[in-house]
């Protein structure tokens, strides 16, 4: 115990910028695949037959295979086929490669929370503002988004408390994110090895996010009380 | 004139013939009421009129402009059939109000996005905004429901729910307003208020095309009576004529089912 404390000081700071990493890419992650998940739901519901077909296999391919495959791949594959480091080197190529990896991997499974959510929301609902003259984009914007928001609240939260925890599949590809930070002093680091408390340590940052985004969703979700 | 002729209105859903050779005209200011069993095609035939579904074959004319000719291309395309619509209006038996919306939002929403299109709205933007609230808030007080524009559909009864949809489809104007089983969805206690707005409405001469399973209130509110069955007009006339002395078997076959029920 006495031991944890004095190298305490030295870890935390390490763990921190390792944070800060998996908070970057959850960000990043979040804000590119929720957009991204409603062009790919559209895809899917399109009534052009090539182009849901199309979208379908893709969503299958990525929901069907690891994450983890998808980031090595994604990762490696320029470099070894192609002979060309797309992703640039360093910390910085190994994020770019990673959140593009993120983005499309949770993209495909919020395009399915979507599509189920436009699924949900009443036909009645389209048709009464056809009736009243409003074009689909407005009925799109203007009614069905809305409660279509409100359904998939719940899901979408399950999915964003999983993000965080998923981000430390970054690792196999050597991003600096907490899980990192935490085994570099398993090998040796700062004068620190073969302690394993710091890594074990990072479930405390994860808790606590996970904490903190459950109750700011769960107040997104009594927000959207106010109709049924 | 006319303001509402139907000539040869057909449609098909799969193998199954929903409406066959539909024709009929409505006078401005006159009140129709259409009777048949579930299945007869009273719905669709409404709904073929607001554009919800395309009909085959026939024509749809209001006020002597051709809105829809099956036989001609340039009329049946989506983009032009959005502003032909506002000739109706449609109250459905589900209400299928906004529930994010207040009773009062309901009734302003598309008319507030229709007059986004107006050349002058960037500039009288206020004056529009305070205009279609006005209209709104007397369309619901018309519907009595002065005390509940501030409330969400989820807040009130059937009833009121279905008053405050007439109120949305009456903000637009129609030319001709469609009802389709407006107290289907109510409770037996709701259906008397909302069968005296449509009442009031008639009186106020307003042109109503009504599909109903109230044979009382299809026989007094209307000057002009249609049983359907199986997708054909069956017999057409003054609510007298069809409720009191039907040429036809088959009316009177419908009818006795209520008269004993």
């Amino acid at each position: 115990m006495e031991q944890i404390l004095e190298q305490l000081p030295i870890v935390i700071p390490a763990l921190n910028a390792g944070f800060l990493q998996t908070l970057k890419l959850f960000v990043v992650t979040l804000l590119g695949a929720v957009p991204l998940g409603l062009v790919i739901a559209f895809g899917s519901m399109s009534r052009f037959r090539p182009l849901s077909y199309f979208t379908k296999i893709v969503v299958w391919i990525v929901r069907g295979t690891p994450l983890m495959i998808q980031l090595l791949i994604i990762f490696y594959f320029p470099g070894l086929v192609w002979g060309h480091q797309l992703w640039g080197g360093g910390e910085a190529g190994r994020f770019l490669a990673s959140a593009v990896a993120f983005i499309f991997n949770y993209a495909c499974y919020f395009s399915e929370i979507y599509r189920g959510g436009i699924r949900s929301v009443p036909v009645g609902q389209e048709e009464a503002g056809l009736v009243l003259g409003m074009t689909r984009s407005q009925i799109f914007f203007k009614v069905t988004l809305l409660q279509m928001i409100k359904r998939i609240v719940p899901p979408m939260s399950n999915e964003i408390i999983t993000l965080v925890k998923d981000t430390s599949l970054a690792r196999i590809i050597a991003l600096q994110e907490i899980i990192w930070a935490g085994q570099a002093f398993l090998k040796g680091s700062q004068g620190i090895s073969g302690q394993i408390w710091p890594l074990f340590f990072t479930a405390v940052y994860y808790l606590l996010f996970s904490g903190i985004l459950t109750v700011l969703l769960g107040r997104l979700e009594e927000k959207l009380d106010y109709f049924r | 004139m006319a303001i509402l002729e139907v000539e040869g209105l057909g449609k098909t859903f799969g193998s199954t013939e929903v409406l066959k050779d539909i024709s009929f005209s409505l006078e401005k200011g006159e009140a129709v009421s259409i009777i048949g069993s579930s299945g007869s095609g009273k719905t669709t035939f409404l709904r073929c009129l607001n554009f919800l579904e395309r009909p085959d074959k026939g024509i749809i004319r209001v006020a002597g402009e051709t809105l829809f000719d099956a036989a001609d291309p340039a009329t049946v395309k989506e983009a032009v059939i959005r502003r032909k619509r506002l000739h109706f209006g449609l109250v459905f038996q589900s209400f299928n109000l906004f529930p994010q919306y207040t009773a009062l939002g309901n009734v302003m929403l598309a008319k507030e996005l229709l007059a986004k299109e107006q050349k002058d709205y960037k500039a009288r933007r206020q004056e529009i905004h305070r205009e279609i609230e006005e209209e709104a808030k007397e369309l619901l007080a018309q519907m009595g429901l002065s005390d509940r524009m501030g409330n969400y559909p989820h807040q009130l009864s059937g009833g009121q729910c279905q008053r405050v949809a007439i109120a949305r489809a009456l903000a637009l104007k129609p030319d001709i307003l469609c009802f389709d089983e407006p107290t289907s969805a109510l409770d037996p206690e709701l259906t008397g208020e909302v069968l005296r707005v449509i009442r009031e409405l008639a009186d106020q001469n307003m042109t109503m095309i009504i599909v109903t399973h109230e044979m009382a209130f299809a026989r007094d509110v209307a000057s002009q009576v249609i049983f359907m069955d199986e997708g054909v007009i069956v017999e057409q006339g003054t609510p007298e004529q069809v409720f009191e002395h039907s040429r036809e078997e088959r009316t009177r076959q419908f009818l006795s089912r209520f008269t004993q029920g």
